[in-house]
C-alpha cells in the first residue's frame, strides 16, 4: 500500500479530516491505525495507469456517461460518419447486458470491445485496463468509453479518461444537473442531447439548465446536438479536435520537463496486475 | 447500486492492514464521507455485512464521519458551507466556487485487536 499519495486529502480538508497521531494504543491489546485512504484508491492508481498506456501513444480517451437512452451510442454513430476520416478511432461499450451497443459501432467499420457488467452498474479501472490491452493502442487517434448508463454509479470511478463527456437529453428535464450534482460536477463537456426535440418538449429551457449547472459550480461549456437532424455536430466534432491538440501540446510539453522520470512509460509493468499475461489481439 | 463495490473495496484494504498489523480481530472502521463523495452512507451500511462475512472484519463495527460541504469564493475569496445542489457563494452570491471539502470517501481509521498471548503451559 502506499503511504504517500494521500488519496483526496487537500490542503483545503486536512484540518478537518486528520486527527492527532498515526497511531494509538486504544484499551489493551487494541490498536488505533490511521489511514486516510480513499476507498476508491485502487480503483484511481489503475485508472492513473490506464492513462499513462493512453497518453504513451498520444490517444484521446473520451469517457461518455448519461442516463440509459439520452443517446451516446447514437452520438457515436452519428461522429464516426462525421468525423475527420485521418482520426482512427476504437470505442469500448459498457453494458449490462448484450453486444448491441458494439455491434451498432462495428456495423460502422469501427472497432468496438463490448465489456457486459452483469450487475455492477458502472465501468471500472480494472475493466478498462483489460480492454486496453485488447486494442493497438498505437494504431489510434481517439478511445471513445461509453459508459453504462446510469447518472449515479459511474461519477464515482475514475477509468482513465482525460475527459469526461455528460449527456443531458432533452426528454429528461433540465433540471437534472441539481438532481444528480455529482455526475454533473464530474463533466468536461455537457452535451444537451436530441436537441431536434427541442420544439416539441419546449418546456425544456438550454438557460435554465446552464443555470442549474452554475448551482452546482460546473464551468463545463455547454453544447446542444442532435444525431437525428446533426445539428451542432460541427461544434462537438471540433471540441474534439481542440482536446486532441491540447493533449498533444500537454504530452510534448511534459516530456520536455520530465524525459526520463518514466511516468509516461506504463509497461515497465511494476504494477500487478494480470490483463499483462494476455496477448493483444487485432 | 455500486455501494457493494465499494465496500469490497473497503474490505480489502481493512484486510490488508490487518494482516500487515497481525491483528486476529477488526474492532472498528470509521469512515469519512462528504456529501458529494457520491455514495449513501446508508448503502454502505446496508453493504458492510454482506462485505465483511467471514472476513476479519465480521464483527466490526462501521462508523460513518459526515464531513461537511465548503466552498471558497473565486470572487470574494469567501469560504461557505453549502448543500450539494447549490454550490453558491453566500457571501457574494457568486457561482465560481471551488470545493475545499465534501467529496471525500476514505477510510480514515481501524481499530485491531491482536493476537492474544498464549497462556503459559506448566
Ligand atoms: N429524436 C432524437 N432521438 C434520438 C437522438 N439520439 C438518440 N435518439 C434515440 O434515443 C434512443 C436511445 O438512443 P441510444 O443512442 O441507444 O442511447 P444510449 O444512451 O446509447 O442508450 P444506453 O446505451 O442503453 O444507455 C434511440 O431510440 C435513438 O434513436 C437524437 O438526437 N434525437
Ligand atoms: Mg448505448
Ligand atoms: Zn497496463
Ligand atoms: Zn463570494
Amino acid at each position: 500500500m502506499c503511504d504517500t499519495c494521500g488519496c483526496n486529502i487537500t490542503h483545503g480538508n486536512e484540518s478537518l479530516i486528520r486527527p492527532g497521531g498515526k497511531l494509538a494504543k486504544t484499551e489493551s491489546g487494541k490498536e488505533a491505525v490511521t489511514v486516510l485512504h480513499s476507498l476508491l484508491h485502487e480503483n484511481d492508481h489503475a485508472a492513473q495507469h490506464n492513462r499513462e498506456h493512453f497518453d504513451r501513444h498520444n490517444v484521446l480517451a473520451v469517457n461518455l456517461m448519461s442516463s440509459p437512452g439520452a443517446g451516446k451510442t447514437s452520438l457515436l454513430e452519428a461522429t464516426i460518419q462525421q468525423l475527420d476520416p485521418d482520426l482512427r478511432i476504437a470505442v469500448i461499450e459498457g453494458d449490462l447486458e448484450t453486444e448491441n451497443d458494439a455491434e451498432r459501432i462495428r456495423k460502422h467499420g469501427v472497432k468496438a470491445i463490448q465489456i457486459t457488467t452483469g450487475s455492477a452498474c458502472h465501468l471500472d479501472a480494472h475493466m478498462i485496463h483489460q480492454a486496453v490491452h485488447n486494442l493497438d493502442l498505437s494504431e489510434l487517434d481517439i478511445v471513445f468509453i461509453e459508459n453504462v448508463g446510469n447518472l449515479v454509479c459511474p461519477a464515482s470511478f475514475d477509468l482513465g479518461q482525460h475527459q469526461n463527456v455528460v449527456l443531458l437529453s432533452v426528454p429528461e428535464g433540465d433540471d437534472k444537473p441539481v438532481k444528480y450534482p455529482v455526475m454533473f460536477r464530474a463533466a468536461d463537456l455537457v452535451m444537451i442531447s436530441k436537441s431536434d426535440l427541442l420544439p416539441i418538449l419546449n418546456d425544456f429551457k438550454i438557460e435554465k439548465a446552464k443555470h442549474y449547472l452554475h448551482d452546482i459550480a460546473s464551468t463545463a461549456p455547454v453544447i446542444e446536438l442532435s444525431s437525428k437532424d446533426s445539428s451542432g455536430m460541427a461544434v462537438w466534432l471540433e471540441w474534439l479536435d481542440q482536446q486532441i491538440a491540447s493533449r498533444k501540446a500537454y504530452l510534448q510539453t511534459y516530456r520536455k520537463a520530465a524525459p526520463l522520470n518514466g511516468a509516461l512509460s506504463p509497461h515497465l509493468h511494476t504494477m500487478n496486475h494480470p490483463a499483462h499475461s494476455n496477448k493483444v489481439v487485432k | 447500486m455500486h455501494e457493494l463495490s465499494i465496500c469490497q473495496a473497503l474490505m480489502h484494504q481493512v484486510q490488508n492492514i490487518a494482516q500487515e498489523r497481525e491483528a486476529e480481530y477488526v474492532t472498528e472502521i470509521v469512515i469519512g464521507m462528504g456529501p458529494l463523495s457520491g455514495v449513501e452512507a446508508q448503502l454502505l451500511k446496508n453493504a458492510f455485512p454482506i462485505a465483511s462475512v467471514g472476513t476479519v472484519a465480521e464483527t466490526a463495527k462501521l462508523i460513518i464521519n459526515d464531513l461537511p460541504l465548503r466552498v471558497k469564493c473565486g470572487q470574494c475569496g469567501a469560504e461557505s458551507e453549502v448543500t450539494p445542489n447549490k454550490l453558491l457563494c453566500k457571501n457574494c452570491g457568486n457561482w465560481r466556487t471551488t470545493l475545499i471539502s465534501g467529496d471525500e470517501l476514505m477510510l480514515m481509521s481501524v481499530e485491531l485487536e491482536k493476537h492474544k498471548e498464549p497462556e503459559a503451559v506448566h
